[in-house]
Formats: structure tokens, sequence, C-alpha cells
């Protein structure tokens, strides 16, 4: 029998205009919440943005979001075959769908074509 | 929509925040020069020296006799002939150096009766590796580096800038323009010496040790700027990565220090010892080398004997629940949650790439065929020739990190100014900027398709007929990738950089394979089935550069040098 997850995901490019978005993923046993977002990315949908990139060993700390109202690594995070939510960083400026700015300000290149942050950010519009 | 570029100067452009670029970013400040050091993920953090978790080889000398031409003696026979000697001379001379300063930034290697301690590993003819409790040295050496870069006056750092094409004015290289990740924009970063410091290419294989930012950018970057490569078949795979279960937390090549501890069987699917099939028979202790284990776990999987994932089974199910925590402890823990208890289950290992001992063709200064660009780390090719010694790669950063950021800053200091990079950057603006193409295809599949080229017909065995399927594969997958960016030149547009990474991954492996396919012969890391022989004629370094219809390889020499043993 094969087990499915639902990754339903917060996609946008500004906090005020997202929407949720719902993917069914194959569910296996041990996978990461990462796992099933890189599922997505080379079977359904390569637009999905996320922030990650040592897959495995939880050293370059890139891919924090929140998943269920939680901020977690998703590197780390258990896939369940349940629907879960996941969303970009709360208290961080969206860059588009789950990554947000998370480099230290010095670390941050200022680029000044790149849009002002969101008014009422921290908002988010929930589709029930 | 037309993002304007945004343009940066600076005297030193450090392209890549691994232990290598960090290296070179302090020495060049030190000397006096202003240093942007750039990285296409966050800084420190992206690359392959946060994630090793071993040992650093040097000839310290502290707790027992050495002398850095010993280190070299093990360097050049593991290296079987191909090593570049002037480069692996400069690795194990000035290594020494690099350690003890990393150790009074306080890095914090091991130590016994206040001696820094080394571990005895494969090859090295004495113990001769430092590290950082064990499991710890990559982060330790991150950690380190990112605070003595933060204090040096001089450094600027900046991340999210992935550097898409070296700026080449008048024959020389005068810095770097970059995607900005987090706008989509274009930066052009003018310099009067660029330091390509971006690792290796072991992203190119389905499974692998890398991180996503392994793709091979920096052989790509100087290629297209007119650099040449040499020794690129040369692939080392490492044999017991983990397999299965999934496993999350823990890097895959996280089975080595187990197997010095604990020994641990490798099993067939009928969980049978089959090593002996291969010349080494099991022992439950771990003697098999690299290349013999590689070989016989694949072998076993051809002949359909391999575990359930295709690889082989690594079981401690011999060995007491009470030496396993009185070893692993915490780790013990961490495979709990994982679900694997090691009393009770055999985990499934195989084959991974795990380091890249090719790269871009460099002398004892770091400097590339092109005045103005340099290079460090592992992105050079030819310290370590057809195999790599365990522990010579961190060396390495650090030594070659640290010559080419005083070469980069003699030659900034004897510039007035850097070249202006006037229309040099307009087709990698271009290209950043570009509307994308009518069809897509799905760049992440692309990738992956990749991968499982590489892994299946580029693997640690090859044969001529393989190989062959792998360029034609490579071939189909150049001409879908086309000459118009995917995606829409917004912000952290995942298709628009997963395009970027395929045209450098696509050139990258295809000097892999195209180097692989001349190699008739079996040396170190690259073996050829319907070849095994190693043959003498074949004692040369191949050199690849990019020509009018593609690549260009040629053969050298390999470059010796005379050593008086001490
Ligand atoms: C899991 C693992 C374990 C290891 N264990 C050991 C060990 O125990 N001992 C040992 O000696 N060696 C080990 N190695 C090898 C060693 O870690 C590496 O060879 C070494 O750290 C390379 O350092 P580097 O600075 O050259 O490159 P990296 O540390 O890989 O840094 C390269 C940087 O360049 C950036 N970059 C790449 N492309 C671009 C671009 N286009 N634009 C901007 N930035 C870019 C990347 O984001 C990255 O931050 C291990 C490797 C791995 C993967
Ligand atoms: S992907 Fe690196 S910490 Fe999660």
């Amino acid at each position: 029998m094969t087990e499915t997850a639902t990754l339903k995901i917060w996609r946008g490019q500004s906090k005020a205009d997202g929407r949720w978005e719902t993917h069914a993923v194959p569910f296996e046993r041990g996978q990461s919440v990462l796992d099933g977002l890189r599922w997505i990315r080379v079977n359904t949908d390569p637009s999905l943005a996320i922030r990650f990139s040592c897959i495995n060993a939880n050293a370059c700390k890139e891919c924090m979001m929140e998943l269920d109202g939680e901020t977690v690594y998703a590197c780390t995070a258990r896939l369940e075959p349940r629907e879960m939510a996941v969303a970009p960083l709360q208290n961080k400026i969206l860059v588009r769908d789950l990554v947000t700015e998370i480099a230290p300000p010095a670390e941050r290149f200022a680029a000044p074509s790149s849009p002002p942050p969101q008014a009422g950010a921290g908002e988010r519009k929930q589709e029930k | 929509m037309s993002i304007e570029p945004i343009q940066v100067e600076t005297d030193v452009l450090v392209i890549g925040s691994g232990a290598a670029g960090m290296y070179a970013a302090i020495e060049a400040a030190r000397a006096g020069c202003r240093v942007l050091l750039i990285d296409r993920s966050l800084i420190g953090r992206g690359g392959a020296t946060v994630m090793a978790q071993m040992t650093v080889a040097v000839a310290l000398g502290a707790e027992g006799p050495d002398h850095w031409s010993h280190h070299l003696h093990d360097t050049l026979t593991a290296g079987r002939g191909l090593c570049n000697e002037p480069l692996s001379r400069l690795l194990c001379e000035q290594g020494p150096a690099c350690i003890q300063e990393m150790d009074a930034w306080g890095v914090g290697w091991a130590r016994k009766d206040g001696k820094i301690t080394s571990a005895f590993a494969p090859g090295h003819d004495r113990p001769r590796c430092v590290y950082v409790d064990f499991l710890n040295t990559g982060p330790a050496v991150s950690k380190t580096l990112r605070t003595v870069v933060h204090k040096t006056p001089g450094i600027t750092r900046k991340g999210d800038l992935c550097v898409v094409d070296l700026l080449k004015v008048d024959g020389e290289v005068a810095g770097a323009t970059c995607w900005h990740a987090e706008s989509g924009a274009p930066v052009v970063i003018s310099a009067k010496a660029t330091i390509v410091a971006t690792g290796g290419l072991t992203r190119l294989y389905r499974r692998n040790s890398a991180s996503t930012n392994m793709g091979g950018d920096g052989y790509a970057l100087a290629l297209r700027a007119g650099a040449p490569l040499i020794d690129m078949e040369f692939v080392q795979f490492f044999p017991i990565g983990h397999l299965a279960p999934r496993l999350i937390g823990m890097d895959p090549i996280m089975w080595d220090p187990f197997r010095y501890k604990l020994g641990g069987r490798l099993l067939n699917k009928d969980m049978e010892p089959f090593t002996d099939r291969y010349g080494v028979p099991e022992s439950g202790k771990y003697v098999i080398t690299r290349d013999v284990g590689t070989y016989a776990i694949i072998k076993e999987v051809e002949a359909d004997r391999g575990s359930p994932h295709g690889g082989a089974y690594l079981s401690f199910q011999h060995v007491p629940a009470e030496k396993l925590r009185e070893a692993f402890g915490p780790v013990i823990d961490r495979l709990a949650e994982n679900g694997i208890d090691l009393t009770q289950t055999a985990v499934e290992v195989a084959p991974i790439a795990h380091y890249h001992m090719g790269g871009v063709a460099a002398d004892v200064a770091m400097r590339t065929e092109v005045p103005g660009l340099l290079v460090a780390g592992e992105a050079v090719g030819g310290a370590n020739g057809a195999n790599r010694l365990s522990g010579n790669a961190i060396t390495e950063a650090f030594v070659f990190g640290c010559e080419a950021g005083r070469t980069a800053a003699a030659r900034a200091k004897a510039m007035t100014a850097a070249p202006a990079a006037g229309h040099a950057a307009r087709a990698a603006i271009d290209l950043i900027r570009s509307a994308p193409p009518k069809d897509m295809p799905n760049s992440a599949e692309m990738l992956a398709s990749l991968q499982a080229t590489m892994s299946d017909d580029v693997g640690p065995l090859r044969t001529g007929e393989k190989l062959k399927r792998a360029l034609g594969a490579i071939g189909e997958l150049t001409t879908a990738l086309g000459d118009r960016p995917f995606g829409d030149a917004g912000a952290f547009d995942m298709q628009r950089l997963d395009w970027f990474d395929l045209r450098n991954m696509l050139t990258v492996a295809r000097g892999v394979v195209e180097a692989a396919t001349l190699r008739t012969e079996s040396r170190g890391a690259h073996q050829r089935e319907d070849f095994p022989e190693m043959r003498p004629e074949w004692r040369v370094n191949q050199v690849i550069r990019l020509g009018d219809k593609g690549l260009d390889i040629t053969q050298a020499a390999a470059s010796p040098l005379e050593v008086a043993a001490q």
C-alpha cells in the first residue's frame, strides 16, 4: 500500500498576496519534509522556491520554515502521512514561497530594485 | 521588466566562502586590500567545509616524529604518478603553518597531554590527522574562519550572490557578474584580482555527500574565461555511503568512524559476507580499501546479490548494545530517532561521490593561465593526482586559500584601479534578465536526470560503451536546456537557478566523460572495466580547454619534483 503525505504549502511573492497550494507526495517512512518539497520540484512543480543546501547534514541551517505553525528545519522535520501545513517564517522578510531573508544584515546585499517589505508583514491570507 | 544591474568595485573578489575562500579573504585583507567575499549561499555555510566530519592531514610532528616530506611521499604514492608535485609539496610543506594558525585562532584541535593529537588514517605511514571532537572538524573550522573574517578589517561579506560568469576585459579576468538570488537582479563586480574558491562537483551524481552548491560552478566559470582544467576524469567515490533506510540529520558518510571503531560486517542480500570474492575476506575488521570496497559492492549488485536498494548491508548486529553506546553515545540516540537499532537491523550502504581530484590548472602561486584569475581549494586540480589521501582536502583548502590571497593582494596592490567592466558584462546581464523560452521542461527533473546518467554510466567503474551513452544523454539535455534561461527572472526563481546550474553542470559533466573516454587504462579513481591495467604511457595529465566546437583535450606529461628524502 502506498501512503500519501499531503503538503499544504504557502506560495507567493508578498505576504499580502499569497495562496495555499496542496500537493500529494508519496510517503516513505523516515523521509524529511524537505524530501517531500524536493519531490514536488522534480515531479510536479519546479517553480516552488525553497532555500536549502546541505540536504542531510543539518549543517547549512538554511531550510528554516514553519510547519503547522512551529519553526523547524525542513531537513530534520519528519514527513508524515497526513496533511501538513508548510509556510515561510513569519518574523522574516518574505522573498518567495518558503524563502525568507535569513542572513545577518551585514551579509545581505542591498539591492535597490528589490521590493520594500510589505506593509502589514506578518499577516498572511489564509484560505480555509 | 528590466532590472538595472548593480555595479560594485573591490580590490580582491573571492568567490565561495568555504575554508579556501575564507582563508584567501583573510590573507588578502591582512596584506592591506579591500576584499569582497561572496557566496551563492549563506557565508561560511554552503559548501563542503562545514560538512566535513573527520580529519585534517598534516605533518605536525607534535606527538611523534614526522616531516612534510613523509606526508608528501604518501600523497604522491596515493596519487599514482599523476600529482602536480609542486602543488602537492606546497600542500604538505605549508600545512603545518596553517594548522598552527587555525589553532591560535581557537579551532580547538583535539589534544592529549597538552599536545595536538593525531589519528591514523589509511594511506598515511603514521598518525597524521588532526581533528576536532572527531565528528566536529568541519563545523569548527568554518566557525573559526567566520569569526576571523568578521574581525579582519577590510573584508565585506555578501551572501545570495551566485556568479554566472567571470568578467573578461582585454584578455584578463576583472571580476564577475552575479545573479542576486534575493532580488533576481544582475550584480557586476569589478575587481583587480578574482579568486575562484567554489569547491567541487559531486552534485553531478545522484548519490553524493555534497550540498546543492557543489555543481562544479568554478570549473565551468574558469573554462568559459579561457583557463584550462586538468584531471577531470578523477572523481573520488566513498564506498559505504548511507543508502537506506532514510536517515535524516546526519551526513551519509557517517559510517566510516563506525567502521574504524567497531569493524562491522559488509554483507550481501543473503546476509552473507562477499568481499572475499574480491580478494578481501570479511574479518569483522575495517581493512578493505576504498577502491576495493567500491568495486566489491558494485559487482555484487550487478550479480543480483545486492541489498534491496542496490547496495550492500553493513551490519553491527554482533556488537553488544553497551559497546555501541560507549563508542558513539548520542549518535545512537539520533539513529533511534530514525528508527534504526543497530543491534536489530543492518543498514544499507553504497558508493557515493565524495570529492574531485581534478580542477582548474594552477601554479604554486595559485595563478591560472588567465591573468587576474586565481583559484583555491577543491576548485584547484592536480595536488592529489589520481586519488586523494584522506585528510588532504581541508589542508589543501587552507594552504591554497592562503597562497591565493597573498598572490591576489600582490597583484591588486600593483594596479591603480580595477579595469572598467564596460560591455564585458553584457552577455551575462542579458542572460540574467532574459525572458524565458516558450517551452520550459521541468528543470529539477532535468537535474535529476543528469545525476542518474552520471551515476549509472560515469560512476567508479566505467566502460567505453557506458561513457558513450552518457555523452548522448548529456547532448540531449544540453539541447533541451537551450540558450535562454527558464523561469520568470524574479526573486529567488529556482527554475532560473536550476538553468544556470545545469549550464555549468552539463559542461563539467561533459569534461568528466570525454576525459574518461580518452583514458584507456585504469588508475586510481578512474577504473575502466574494458581497460583494467594501469599503463605507463598514461602517466600524463589530460588538459581540457573550451574550443570553438566544444571541449579540446590534450595530454601533458605529469609534473615531477625532485625532493631529497629527509
Ligand atoms: C560530507 C563531507 C565530508 C568530508 N570530510 C572530509 C574530511 O574529514 N577531511 C578532509 O580533508 N576533507 C573532507 N571532505 C572534503 C573537504 O571538506 C572539501 O574538499 C573542502 O572543504 C573544500 O573546501 P573549499 O573551500 O574548496 O570548498 P567548499 O567548502 O565546498 O566551499 C565552496 C563555496 O563556494 C560556493 N559557491 C559555489 N559555486 C558558487 C557560485 N557560482 N557563486 C558563488 N558561490 C559559489 C558554495 O556555496 C560554497 O560555500 C569532506 C567533504 C564532504 C562533502
Ligand atoms: S538543508 Fe542544511 S540544515 Fe537543512
